[in-house]
């Protein structure tokens, strides 16, 4: 699934990384616990979180992941999305609950860590 | 290729910060052309230790050595130590406040992880003297 269908599943507003848009990722996951994602993520390129911080971007960028979806209407403040920016992260921002985006995006075919 | 040698201050106070030195020593690392895998493995432990520095360990220092075999990490702070290591290194196993878990950590899932993507792992903690962890990933 290229990066801007995302976008349009999940009704999103671009937040930055229009560059990179028309990029594929196959893997997502969703969760506010950083902990967890360190941990438990394996090659996903999506991340869902209803937690806003730098550190979001932080672990997204260790883990090579490509795109960050805010989820619950929650807005990254510029210092993190100029830390996005440099990384080459594209930010997207839902109004949608964490729930219904994973649930959209499964649907359409976007997997989880261990390819179900 | 040369060894090189990286130092780092962390700061105890500014979590916005932590994690710099984390993405600075990956930067590094992918330019001096790693395997992607070992460059991940490094970030992921290198990072789960920095942020233990800042929430647990009141700030410190990281130094870095690099060479074409292996990658050399310590991660030191004084701190108020481990009291048991073992305890500590368990999965689930954490102190954190509430503070830290609202900010996205606290799962006691860091030294685990820390040793999962590690090759060698060892912890040096005296309590009220501070913390020292000393990390390899060999290259293959
Ligand atoms: N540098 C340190 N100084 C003092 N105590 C530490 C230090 N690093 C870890 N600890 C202790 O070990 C516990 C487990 O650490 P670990 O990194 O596994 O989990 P955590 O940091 O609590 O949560 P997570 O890493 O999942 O965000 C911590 O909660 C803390 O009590
Ligand atoms: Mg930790």
């Amino acid at each position: 699934m290229k990066i801007s269908e995302i976008k349009s599943i999940l009704n999103a507003e671009l937040i930055c990384g229009e560059e990179f848009i028309e990029n594929e990722v196959h893997t997502a996951c969703g969760s506010d616990m950083m902990s967890d994602v360190l941990a438990y993520v394996k090659e996903q390129a999506v991340l869902l979180s209803g937690l806003v911080n730098p550190q979001v971007v932080r672990t997204a960028e260790m883990m090579d992941m490509k795109c960050i979806v805010f989820v619950r209407g929650k807005q990254p403040d510029e210092d993190m999305i100029e830390l996005a920016v440099e990384r080459d992260i594209v930010l997207l921002g839902t109004k949608l609950e964490m729930f219904t985006s994973c649930g959209l995006l499964y649907k359409n075919g976007l997997k989880g860590g261990s390819g179900i | 290729m040369e060894l090189l040698s990286l130092h780092y201050d962390v700061s105890g106070t500014d979590f916005t910060c932590a994690g710099e030195a984390s993405s600075k020593i990956k930067r590094n690392l992918k330019e001096l052309g790693f395997p992607t895998s070992v460059i991940r493995n490094v970030a992921i432990a290198v990072y789960e230790g920095e942020i233990n520095l800042v929430i647990h360990g009141g700030g410190g220092v990281i130094d870095v050595e690099i060479s074409p075999e292996c990658i050399s990490i310590v991660l030191a702070d004084q701190g108020p130590g481990i009291p048991d290591v073992a305890l500590a290194m368990q999965e689930g196993y954490s102190t954190a406040p509430d503070n830290v878990r609202q900010l996205g950590f606290g799962a006691g899932m860091g030294l685990p992880n820390i040793k999962k993507y590690t090759d060698e792992m060892i912890i040096e903690s005296e309590v009220g003297k501070g913390t020292t962890i000393k990390l390899k990933v060999f290259v293959k």
